[in-house]
């Protein structure tokens, strides 16, 4: 690193690292300069001109005023920001600006927080000098997300870049020249990318806004509270707008270890499934069949009876991985001082027998900050960009700066950077990972040793092997994790095998977590093997699949869909109807819950109260609630703790959610992060199907409750997210379909009809059929054999 | 407009043997050799005026996703290139173009003239084609031959002193 060196901005001398812009050391040092163009994390376009300063170098002044967006910092620089020359430069800019944009202000979206706005009442005349025609652009549709406005536009080329080099899509551009000139996409297309909001914050004018809030709401009438996102394993930082008593729109907070400046369009717009009219808005009893609203406190109590007269080895608590960590914790605090060891967040998960040597507290092996600096990544069964878009987009930098990445899916991943996938059957999976063992020369435990040995690694294998390895000895190796491997059959097996690449390359394994507060689960103790503080249980609970196996008399259900939200949508319902008392503590009513559960008790969701959840790193980010929740509705950790009440059990006198965690924070002082078995992975050698399989993919706005009822998400057509079958072509050949049947699709026990729709991207041997979106419900495990039975006509539909 | 921190190509189709005539393809070809070989997209502007030669003076958006995926680049970059530049058409064209320059130097020597002219007897204004279909009238910006203003570009070749005479009888040559 070279040495720093001082410049001097308006007088004041500035530190400077030799080749950076000066505005940004401009910005460093709080030193305002007006910009259009200039974005931080997007390359120098210097097209605007706005940031045009006087400067010299070394006594010797610039011909002209300089850009300061474009103009590289270099020892004896001196610059004048508010020198009459500037100024005079920046007013010229600003009249130019203004030739063509319209002063339709009063009816803008942007208006209030507009960047020209701004700008132009610091620079602008008082009266144009142009009396000729203003330039009208026809507006672009973007899909129902982005509202565009382009004749607002004043050609910045924030979203083209953003667009090229966050998004990797080039899709839109600037046609034609001068007079003509156009953002757009010029082939009408609408935008479908899971980060294609961002462009809305880029745009410094009302060209590109936000669709959903548009026309609700002036941001002075706005106040902004903290918040954290509540999908994903990332966290990222949100700014909750808020009027009165509701969230009008949700903004990114700059985090650079967390989210940078992006939020993915998930964390964006779920806010507005909170004003749905599905809501539960006070506690419900269900007697003789009927439903009635109740008070809470005959609801608690009567609860607070059914747990304490309840047999609690015949007890399970199913958490959603999204609850915060002080609902976790108290949760696990009642199911355990009941004497119920049975509670579990993993959902989506299906093969558990890895539990007794799993890592204590798996998270993602390296801090999100450094995702990017890896040399070499395979990910294991994770679709990245669905999963976790914004982690994607740290790999995705990665992938730029040179990284290998690997992939090893039941489904090609369309990745917006170079990547060696291997696709197969989730056996085949297995294969992959083995043959890459072997091309490392792993011997590996006992258990996986076998089928490493019978792996035959071809050219691609020994390739991904060796990229691994040189990764590894620089220190940048990491295998990651993701859903998809958590939904295989044979979980542990990927683990293993997973485990014994990254030790024998000398890379680190991670964990992609399904939910926004995963690790935290952990560290509450919402395991059926880790207890609060992540420490080995003393007892082993039943794990979810074992608690929906051997119905259990008495359910509690956190924060969840039992016929969306689980592994297993048929035999969770079956275990809920087969159980005696179910109670479900919800933000949203739906009929599948009221069809399950027996009490319904309405907690607060996302933004309605108070929390904490711990992102994939690690990262503790506690939240306070920005608005009141709904009805009789109330944060989760006021009903366990007058729950904790009503059972007379001690220690639940809490005056605030802070009070627990800190609590909890205690108890986690000396849990430390380590992916590394506890044992050797001993996998049940499931016998995987040999027929066709389901690969139950869960699209990125299918994650929970509240971005389901997205009604703006819901109209976004992202590829492949609709409920159907998707084959690849020769497989529907081979079953005798095509494209646009209509099939019965049968799962042990359970059924529903779909229409087949083809996908090239998709290993023979396999059939996507998407989980929980709505008509996957009849359906049965997310990875696991599956039966498709063509139906001919209308009346073969009738016989069902 | 540059985006420094990507990589420089976008490979859509690997296999190029589909894409235009082996004729096209070996002129491509030809002006990609002109530069380093992880700079192929450096031959958009070639490219496309041999495509655009070949399919009878205009592009369609099919052609120009053709060249993108020949060059390994972006549709949209092509897009751009193409309608940024006036010698590239992207409607249907006569069978030649007739490009008057309007700027400033054969604006001060009578180009005027020839566009009113040209306007007034052929009855078509600047981007339209004839009835017959024998040339498209274009203004087009500097033709960079202002020493011997006005100029016209008359398909490929430059003509140059004109006056509204010389310029009809340039016209009437054209079949």
């Amino acid at each position: 690193m070279t040495d720093k060196i001082n410049i001097e901005i308006d007088g004041h001398v500035c530190e400077a690292a030799p080749g950076e812009m000066i505005i940004a050391v401009a910005d460093r040092a709080g030193i305002t300069i007006p910009r259009f163009c200039y974005h931080k994390k997007l390359s120098i376009a210097a097209n605007c001109r706005m940031c045009l300063v006087e400067a010299e170098q070394g006594g010797r002044p610039f011909p002209k005023p300089v850009p300061a967006c474009a103009t590289p910092v270099g020892e004896g620089l001196k610059v004048w920001t508010r020198s009459p020359k500037a100024i005079e430069a920046q007013r010229g800019t600003m009249e130019f600006l203004l030739i063509n944009h319209p002063l339709d202000c009063p009816i803008c979206d942007q208006g209030g927080e507009c960047e020209l706005q701004d700008v132009a009442m610091g620079y602008g005349g008082d009266v144009s000098r142009f009396a000729e025609r203003k330039r009208v652009v026809m507006d672009e549709d973007l899909g129902p997300l982005i509202a565009t406005d382009m004749t607002r536009c004043i050609h910045c080329t924030r979203c083209v870049r953003f667009g090229a080099e966050i998004a990797g899509v080039r899709e839109m551009g600037a046609t034609g020249r001068g007079e003509d000139m156009r953002i757009g996409t010029f082939v009408a297309h609408t935008v479908s990318h899971e980060l294609s909001g961002n462009v809305i914050d880029l745009c410094p004018v009302g060209a590109l806004t936000s669709k959903p809030y548009r026309f609700s709401a002036r941001p002075w009438e706005l106040i902004g509270r903290d918040g954290i996102a509540p999908h994903d394993g990332l966290g990222s930082n949100l700014r909750l707008h808020v009027r009165g008593n509701r969230i009008m729109r949700v903004h990114p907070n700059d985090n650079e270890a967390v989210n940078e400046t992006w939020i993915s369009d998930r964390d964006r717009f779920s806010y507005a499934g909170l004003y749905g009219d599905d809501r539960l808005t006070a506690p419900m009893v269900k007697q003789d069949g009927a439903w009635r609203a109740v008070e809470w406190t005959e609801a608690l109590t009567l609860v607070a009876e059914r747990l304490k007269a309840a047999d609690a080895e015949d007890m399970g608590w199913l958490m959603a991985p999204n609850a915060t960590l002080e609902e976790l914790y108290l949760a696990q605090r009642i199911a355990r001082a009941l004497g119920c060891p049975n509670i579990d967040h993993r959902l989506r998960q299906q093969d558990f027998s890895g539990d007794a040597v799993d890592p204590i507290l798996p998270w993602l092996g390296v801090p999100v900050g450094e995702l990017e600096l890896q040399r070499g990544l395979l990910l294991v069964g994770s679709d990245i960009r669905q999963e976790q878009p914004l982690l994607a987009h740290r790999i995705r930098k990665a992938a730029l700066a040179g990284a290998r990445v690997f992939s090893v899916n039941p489904l090609t991943l369309d990745l917006n950077h170079e990547a060696t996938q291997f696709v197969g059957t989730p056996a085949r999976m297995l294969d992959d990972l083995a043959a890459i063992a072997k091309a490392l020369g792993v011997g590996g435990s006992s258990a996986i040793r076998a089928r490493i040995a019978a792996s035959e690694p071809n050219e691609a294998h020994s390739a991904a092997a060796a990229s691994l390895a040189e990764a590894g000895g620089l220190g940048a190796a990491l295998i990651l994790l993701g859903a998809l491997a958590a939904a295989h059959p044979d979980y542990t097996a990927l683990k293993a095998l997973a485990q014994a690449i990254a030790e024998a390359t000398r890379g680190r394994l991670g964990y992609l977590p399904s939910a926004a507060n995963s690790v935290g689960a952990y560290l509450a103790g919402a395991h059926p093997g880790v207890r609060s503080g992540a420490k080995p249980a003393e007892r082993l609970g039943l794990s979810t699949a074992a608690m929906l196996d051997q119905s259990r008399k008495t359910l509690v259900l956190w924060g969840l869909e039992p016929d969306l939200d689980l592994m297993d949508p048929t035999r969770a319902m079956a275990a809920c109807s087969n159980a005696d008392f179910v109670v479900a503590c919800s933000a949203f009513q739906s009929p599948a819950l009221q069809a399950a559960a027996d009490v319904l008790l309405p907690i607060g969701a996302f933004a309605e109260t108070s929390g904490t959840f711990v992102n994939a790193s690690g990262t503790w980010q506690s939240f306070q609630g920005a608005v009141p929740p709904p009805g009789e509705a109330r944060p989760g950790w006021k009903v366990l703790r007058v729950l904790g009440n009503l059972l007379d059990l001690p220690g639940f006198e809490y005056r605030d959610g802070a009070e627990i965690r800190d609590e909890l924070a205690a108890l986690c002082a000396d849990a430390s992060f380590d992916n590394s078995p506890r044992g050797d992975f001993m996998p049940a050698g499931q016998a995987i199907d040999s027929g066709l399989t389901r690969i139950g993919t869960v699209p990125i706005q299918a994650l929970d409750g509240l971005v389901r009822r997205a009604p703006a998400l819901r109209g976004v057509r992202m590829p492949g997210s609709e409920f159907a079958v998707y084959l690849h072509p020769d497989q529907a050949q081979a079953e005798g379909i095509g494209l646009g049947d209509r099939v019965l699709v049968r799962q042990e026990g359970g059924s529903t009809e779909a229409t087949v729709m083809l996908d090239a991207r998709l290993p023979m041997g396999c059939a996507r059929i998407p989980a929980g979106v709505p008509g996957s419900e009849g359906l049965g495990s997310l990875i696991g054999p599956v039966g498709l039975e063509r139906l001919t006509d209308s009346a073969a539909t009738g016989e069902k | 407009m540059s985006f420094r921190n990507l990589p420089l190509a976008e490979i859509q189709e690997p296999d190029k043997s589909n894409l235009f005539t082996p004729e096209i393809r070996e002129s491509i070809e030809a002006s990609i050799a002109k530069y380093p070989p992880e700079w192929r997209q450096s031959a958009v502007m070639p490219a496309l005026s041999i495509v655009q030669d070949a399919n009878g003076g205009w592009l369609t958006r099919e052609l120009m996703n053709e060249v993108a995926a020949y060059l390994d680049m972006p549709a949209m970059s092509v897009y751009e290139v193409a309608t940024f530049y006036g010698m590239y058409d992207l409607e249907p064209q006569g069978r030649h173009k007739v490009c008057v320059c309007n700027s400033i130097s054969c604006l001060l020597n009578g180009s005027e003239a020839l566009i009113e002219h040209i306007e007034h007897k052929y009855q078509v204004k600047p981007g339209e084609t004839t009835r017959d279909g024998r040339f498209t009238f274009k203004e087009v910006e500097c033709l960079g031959a202002c020493r011997h203003a006005p100029a016209v570009l008359l398909d490929k070749v430059y003509h140059e002193n004109l006056s509204p005479e010389s310029l009809d009888k340039l016209i009437d040559d054209l079949e």
